[in-house]
């Protein structure tokens, strides 16, 4: 499928895509993608097969196809997110699917309104499909749960972050060939990072092998339990890994007494070339942004022939195009003409 | 008129005996208790209750409730809690104090009292709040509020966390021969928690609230029980190290009791797994290994009183993110079926779980009730132990139904209440008269 695909060009991709995809939606038996708890190995497959035929689309001309012509998507997002809402927005555009946007501020959150009671007008007019971000653990879950249209979490609390992992795991296979038996070092907040989380649950089910470190603040209670190895100090942690994630050290997080300040971080955590070279020469460096330069990696590294942390970004709109694809675009047909 | 209740396996709490029995109730006492078959009552004036294949318990006292009002009447109110209560089998409840405005003066302990006259079911003792609007600052008038009818004082919901404060009212309390009942909790270390801290929490999301928070102040306020020669009560145990804390001061002789809630020693945190609100509870459900740990605290006596910290809350508060949702749950309609449950499986002899829910809080509280004798008021309930059955939304009579045991196979089950010798609540299909 993914040959055909690539080798075509203009409608032609539509064509042969209208074709693969009643089997293909058959296959992803999702209503929500909540969190990366909930998906396969096989599911995981099948995101990042259909992420990688749908790439092809953002380096074309005309970076639009037909697929979700008439459906609606609402980008609800109660925290601020410049990358995610963006990704999400050019994703359902290249779909053709219709987009609206709202805040926390343009919401009736700021009036009062309960999330249920939101989310209850939301489905009221009939959207096929709603991304969530918001600041409590759970909120999509409740959401799904309300409502019929499809939900996905674009990031809950301190819990999931399932699309991030979801893109994290298409560079990596981008890049290295292969997810199972590489060796992941993810480094920083592990206990406040939804990114961490869902990253740990997707690469442990694709069988790589998953080292956390990190200040023992930053580490939560019986984390082995999801499957990882703890190796706190960042130098025995990076040694001999394939992969080096950095998670962004939330600044804010100071005044909560989690760590002393940004220079002892950057000093004992931070991601320099003296670090980088402990790990396998051909190591990537992950990082989901925004980047803090010169506290968990500094300007070089980050700029430096390892990291990979644009192509995350240009990879995360073909991992929204998939699921968004997945989860509505198969639920009637499409008009070709 | 008079009663008959005949046949019935009489729970005696504190003698630790169950044999089959006749109790003849007159004005409003238990006028005679009789081995069955003794008593051939032919007075066509007296009302008979079959009791056979039933318990027969002295009416069962709830020291730890919430019954919302001043101010939540929306969540309960106190006709509604005190009709949880008598369904339950409760004939006396005592009632926090963190109402709105809260139990920190005689008008509101007053209204509280009379209130619950003028709905004339279960008995309701209120509970004082230590300090002035729970603000951990001035202590409230103990004497005055004793004299309108409070039985004893506590922060329920918090922690005085100004230790010499504590000292102060616990030293005052003895005075006043109040009890004095420890909500136990470092909210320094419990701030922004929605769940226990441990492997759940971790996996699912939540941010935490470790045990030590609770287990730090269960050990303060031993440690001010011991200064102060003061008997605390400690509300609510949840961890093992809690009950280990209590255990030692009691070998120690420090004068310490202890309740937990059925909640605690029936379900652990993995009960927050998909985020149920119901589930939500402070201090919250702990590991399976702290579950234990609370059994055998009751096992050992180490835990004194088994309450059910009955805690309404409507849609408003509960059906939320799961951070924003309040905590608390309601009890006072399930707990009988689960205390059951510890009996069956052999945690508890019988008059042992029933010591724990009536002459138990009675002590600690300094209140009437809590046993079956000739001359006393008669407080009972029947209970059938086996009847099965389950627990829909709808089946509450608290005006609230936040319970995780909704759905639940519940055994065992109140079928009478009788306070002061009036029959207050009766599952009345199930009793066949004469």
């Amino acid at each position: 499928m993914k040959n055909l695909l690539v080798t075509a060009v203009g409608k032609e991709i539509f064509f042969v895509w209208e074709r693969e995809k009643e089997s293909l939606v058959a296959e992803f038996n999702h209503k929500d993608l909540l969190g990366m708890g909930q998906l396969s190995a096989q599911d995981i497959d099948l995101i990042l097969d259909t992420a990688k035929s749908l790439k092809v689309i953002s380096s074309r001309d005309i970076k639009k196809v037909p697929t979700l012509r008439g459906k609606s998507v609402v980008h609800f997002f109660y925290e601020p997110s410049t990358r995610t809402r963006t990704s999400f927005e050019i994703a359902a555009k290249r779909l053709s699917a219709d987009t609206v946007s709202l805040s926390a501020s343009s919401s009736s959150m700021v009036k009062g309104e309960t999330l249920i009671d939101t989310a209850r007008n939301l489905q009221a007019m009939s959207p096929d499909l709603i991304v969530l971000r918001h600041s409590s653990t759970g909120a999509p879950h409740l959401l799904a749960k309300e409502i019929s249209a499809s939900v996905i979490n674009a990031g809950d609390g301190i819990n999931e972050h399932p699309t991030q992992a979801l893109l994290d795991l298409f560079t990596i296979r981008e890049r290295k060939g292969r997810i199972s038996g590489l060796k992941v070092a993810i480094i920083g907040d592990i206990a406040h990072s939804r990114v961490a989380r869902s990253d740990i649950l997707g690469l442990t089910k694709m069988g790589a092998e998953v080292t956390v470190a990190g200040p023992p603040t930053m580490i939560p209670v019986e984390i082995e339990a999801l499957g990882v190895n703890v190796i706190q100090n960042p130098r025995d942690a990076v040694r001999g890994k394939d992969v080096i994630m950095l998670l962004r050290i939330q600044l804010e997080r100071q005044s909560a007494k989690i760590f002393p300040g940004i220079r002892e971080y950057a000093r004992f955590f931070g991601l320099d070339r003296q670090l980088v070279s402990r790990a396998k020469k051909s190591v990537i460096v992950m990082h989901p942004g925004p980047i803090n330069r010169g506290v968990e990696i500094i300007p070089d590294v980050a700029d430096g022939p390892y990291s990979v942390i644009l192509d995350q970004v240009a990879n995360g709109v073909a991992v929204r195009m998939a699921l968004l694809y997945l989860l509505i675009g198969g639920k009637q047909s499409v008009d070709l003409d | 008129m008079s009663t008959w209740i005949r046949g019935g396996e009489l729970v005696d709490p504190e003698k630790g005996i169950l044999e089959q029995s006749d109790i003849i109730i007159e004005r409003g006492r238990v006028s005679r208790i009789l081995p069955h078959g003794v008593f051939k009552g032919q007075d066509a004036r007296l009302k008979v209750i079959d009791a056979s294949g039933r318990l027969v318990v002295p009416g069962l006292i709830d020291m730890h409730v919430h019954l919302r009002e001043p101010g939540e009447e929306y969540k309960e109110t106190i006709a509604t809690g005190a009709m949880a209560a008598v369904v339950g089998g409760f004939t006396s409840v005592a009632c926090m104090p963190n109402t709105n405005p809260p139990n920190d003066c005689r008008s509101v302990t007053e209204f509280i009292v009379r209130r619950a006259e003028e709905v004339g079911l279960a008995r309701v003792y209120p509970i004082a709040s230590i300090t002035m609007e729970q603000q951990g600052k001035v202590l409230t008038e103990f004497g005055d509020l004793k004299e309108a009818g409070a039985v004893g004082i506590s922060e329920d919901g918090y922690s005085v966390v100004d230790s010499e404060l504590m000292r102060r009212a616990l030293e005052y309390a003895n005075y006043h021969g109040l009890a004095v009942i420890c909500h136990c909790e470092d909210r320094s270390l419990s701030e922004g928690g929605a769940m226990h801290e441990g492997v759940v929490s971790t996996r699912i999301g939540l941010p935490g609230i470790p045990a030590a928070s609770e287990e730090i102040m269960v050990f303060r306020d031993i440690a001010l029980a011991r200064l102060t020669g003061t008997p605390v009560h400690i509300a609510h145990v949840s961890t093992r190290g809690s009950v280990n804390l209590i255990r030692m001061a009691k070998e120690d002789g420090v004068s310490v009791t202890a309740e937990t809630a059925p909640h605690y020693f029936t379900l652990d945190h993995n009960a927050v797994i998909g985020y149920d609100t119901r589930a939500k509870v402070n201090p919250p459900l702990r590991t399976p290994g702290d579950v234990e740990a609370v059994k055998q605290g009751l096992s050992e006596g180490v835990i004194d009183v088994i309450a059910t910290d009955h805690a309404p809350h409507s849609p408003i508060e509960k059906n939320l993110e799961f951070d924003r949702a309040a905590f608390g749950m309601i009890g006072l309609e399930t707990a009988l079926p689960l205390i059951l449950s510890l009996v069956r499986e052999g945690t508890l002899g019988i008059a042992e779980a029933f010591r724990k829910l009536t002459c138990n809080p009675a002590r600690i509280l300094g209140i009437h009730g809590g046993s079956l004798k000739e001359g006393i008021p008669a407080d009972l309930a029947v209970i059938d132990a086996n009847i099965e059955y389950t627990m829909t939304e709808n089946d509450f009579h608290s005006k609230s139904n936040n319970s995780p045991f909704i759905g639940r196979l519940f055994r065992g089950r109140n079928e009478l209440t009788m306070i002061g010798g009036k029959i207050v609540w009766e599952k009345s299909s199930t009793h066949p008269r004469r």
